[in-house]
């Protein structure tokens, strides 16, 4: 016996039997029993994404989890009992999505942010101005400047890099496992907050191209529907090596998904599997990746910045030190909690480390080696909040991608099954009954919203700080103390302890 | 035609000066003393044309919509990489990963050719990519093939390399002469060579027996090892919810 995750709690005076709940449920958890005249609830069925409860115009619906998943045992915990009786049943891999669930302790929740008080007074952002842009891309090791009479030009060449204006960008997450209408919602609230989306390993739908130039566009091993064009219309180009929800291994999206919209833009037959396996087999050294990195510059004749994508994984700095050599604008790294579409189960919740670790370790790396400034570096894997994105800075990163919560703010409720195609809120699904629940310009609104707020909190962080430009606080790692961290955590950090 | 010497310039000097006369309004192009420069035509779109003499550098053509190349020499690794569309004739050998995820148009190598060639090779709508090699192939010909056909011809030796077709769930290879079942990788499986794929490959051979002078009849006139995807879907029941 498989114990259901949920249980569908239905009030009988309230309910009216519209069956707008037995509409509204794309897992078939809310049944209509035409004999009996009445809806059976099925709650094995039930993945909690209360769509129902949102919709059910009585509010007569209630989800709660299944009180029988107790931990009868401390070793056999629910969850594992929960997943051998699958595993006994299917003989298969187990898949999920979103980060990982497990507990974890979270580093970010362990550090507090400085701030004045007194001497080197704070600023009010209120009137004061505060930058939060910043420059994606290359810097110079030297400015060179030529000085005549009054005017001053710059001769030192400098480029190519993107400006956002808030450091918070939108994560790659493919047109396949999103809906176009998700897609689409994504790129306009990019365009609307002066950041940048990211197109994942899918393609670019035509009627995105208005938004191209606030579109990091993805090239993966798969190469779906990547050509010149592509590569051209975009702000700039991000190599997927790995992710941080499955690092190590590749993307798949099952040739169910693979619609006829879907497969103009990824450029495919209908109907086939689309496999991205993690090797990409013309890369097998640092060496080779200069070459994608090169033959991408070339081919949009140095116009674009490259960025290289890479889960947090043990050896993470010297792997970024090898690709910051490789000729990379920019370094993304995706840590332990990154999210996923799909990904065994395994691999989500056991493979990468916390990215907080990584941000610091590979920051000081590339300052040992002094090619700091030859990259950018882009955090991303379970930034929740504001306050992760002033904290990552403060490790050392330059700007996040946040894809999860920017799904969340479009009405995602992290139910993990975005793998089934079967979305309930029209996010990650290619159902056109299901996607149009998503109206992209009401969904973009709410996105920029989000964008919005969070940069208004980080400029009041800022203040408190007494810092005028997110610049300045990158790598700052004194504006940052511990609680609860060992002492060879505080050193990976490079952070003190809190009263230190 | 306007003809470039390649001797001693960087790959960025040589492609700058190419796209120099590209934007000048010049269709034809003849490189001379190439010696391994990198990204040659790489991202361009249009109907154009390049000769090169000399030995052709990585990613030559990649990304490329269009252009005819011809390389009188041999090339390096990654021809054709992601290209959509155009020509490259190599007349002499090339390496490692011609034909990378490559969408459309053809590579005709008269030589033999390295590992992992047409690998992530697809197709779509009336894009078919073909390559077809004269001689021979290394290991994992085929890779993750998802479209398009890919012919070697084994016209000087008998040699092939191991694990072909490794994951294919598209498109098809011929290979001249008998392979064994064993030296297939995971994925893939073996097919009758009918009057069908017969009729395909004299279609397919035409062009290529033109240009390097080979008869077409007496390709044909030995059998021919069709290898094709065991199934469109080839995970489908890895994954469990």
């Amino acid at each position: 016996m498989i114990v259901p995750e949920y249980k569908i709690l239905v009030d009988k005076e309230l309910c009216i039997n519209c069956r707008r709940c037995v509409f509204e449920c794309s897992f078939g958890a809310h049944v209509y029993d035409e004999k009996k005249k009445k809806i059976v609830r099925l709650h094995e069925k039930c993945v909690g994404c209360f769509r129902c409860v949102a919709t059910c115009p009585t509010k007569a619906i209630e989800i709660i989890r299944n009180p029988m998943l107790f931990d009868r045992h401390h070793t056999w915990k629910a969850r594992y009992i929960r997943d051998i009786k699958i595993q006994a049943n299917s003989g298969s891999v187990i898949l999920t999505a979103t980060g990982t669930d497990y507990d974890y302790p979270s580093i970010f929740d362990r550090l507090l942010i400085d701030a004045c008080q007194v001497t080197n007074p704070p600023i009010d952002p209120l009137r004061e101005p505060m930058e939060t842009r910043v420059y994606i891309g290359r810097k110079p090791d030297v400015i060179d400047v030529d000085f005549n009479g009054e005017k001053v030009k710059l001769k030192t060449k400098i480029g190519p890099y993107i400006v956002a204006e808030t450091p918070i960008m939108i994560a790659h997450m493919s047109y396949g496992a999103l809906s176009l209408e998700a897609h689409k919602a994504l790129a306009m609230a990019a365009k609307e907050c002066g950041t940048y989306m990211g197109t994942g390993e899918g393609g670019l739908h035509k009627s995105l191209y208005p938004y191209a130039d606030h579109i990091i566009v993805q090239v993966a091993s798969g190469r779906f529907g990547v050509t010149e064009e592509y590569l051209k219309v975009g702000a700039a180009i991000e190599i997927k090596i790995g992710q941080g929800a499955k690092p190590g291994i590749g993307g798949h999206l099952p040739g169910s998904k693979v619609t006829k919209e879907i497969s103009e833009t990824r450029m495919i037959p209908e109907g086939t599997d689309a496999l991205s396996p993690a090797p990409h087999h013309d890369i097998y050294s640092i060496e080779d990746l200069a070459r994608l990195i090169a033959a991408l510059k070339e081919a949009t004749r140095y116009k674009k910045p490259v960025f290289v994508k890479i889960a947090a994984v043990h050896n993470v700095a010297a792997i970024a030190v090898g690709i910051a050599n490789a000729g990379a604008d920019a370094i993304v790294i995706d840590g332990l909690r990154g999210g996923t579409g799909a990904t065994p189960q395994i691999m989500r919740d056991h493979v990468g480390i916390p990215i907080e670790f990584a941000i610091a370790s590979v920051d000081r790396r590339l300052r040992q080696e002094k090619i700091r400034n030859q990259v950018s570096i882009i955090a991303s894997g379970g930034i929740r909040c504001a306050a992760d994105v002033v904290k990552a800075i403060a490790l050392g990163a330059d700007a996040v991608y946040i894809g999860t919560a920017a799904l969340i703010a479009l009405g995602c409720t992290v139910c993990k099954r975005c793998y089934t195609g079967k979305c309930a809120w029209g996010i990650a699904t290619q159902d056109p009954r299901l996607r149009k629940r998503l109206n992209p310009e009401e969904g973009a609104r709410r996105v920029a919203n989000l964008i919005k707020a969070w940069t208004h909190e980080i400029k009041e962080v800022m203040g408190a700080l007494g810092i005028n430009s997110i610049e300045s606080l990158r790598g700052n790692r004194d504006r940052l103390r511990a609680v609860g961290l060992t002492d060879a955590e505080l050193r990976v950090l490079g952070v003190k302890v809190a009263g230190d | 035609m306007i003809v470039i010497d390649a001797r001693n310039k960087k790959h960025k000097e040589l492609n700058f000066e190419i796209e120099k006369y590209l934007n000048n309004g010049y269709k034809k192009i003849k490189l001379i003393n190439v010696n391994g420069q990198r990204y040659i035509f790489a991202g361009v779109k249009g109907d154009y044309y390049l000769e090169i003499e000399g030995v052709a550098g990585d990613d030559l053509g990649a990304f490329m919509n269009g252009p005819t190349i011809v390389v009188r020499g041999n090339c390096q690794d990654a021809a054709g990489n992601t290209m959509n569309y155009g020509k490259i004739i190599i007349h002499g050998d090339a390496r490692d990963v011609i034909g990378y995820a490559m969408r459309g148009g053809c590579i005709y190598v008269n030589g033999d050719v390295g590992y992992r060639v047409g690998i992530h090779m697809k197709e779509y709508k009336d894009k078919k990519p073909t390559i077809i090699v004269a001689n021979t192939a290394g290991d994992f010909l085929g890779e993750y093939m998802a479209g398009g056909i890919l012919i070697v011809l084994r016209l000087k030796s008998n040699y092939i390399g191991d694990f072909i077709a490794t994951g294919i769930h598209g498109g098809c290879i011929y290979i001249r002469g008998y392979i064994d079942e064993d030296r297939l990788g995971y994925g893939a499986k073996i097919v009758e060579f009918n009057e069908h794929d017969k009729k395909l490959l004299e279609k397919k051979l035409k062009e290529f027996c033109t240009i390097f002078n080979y008869s077409v009849d007496k390709i044909l006139s030995k059998e021919f090892t069709k290898i094709v995807p065991i199934s469109h879907r080839p995970y489908g029941k890895l994954y469990t919810e």
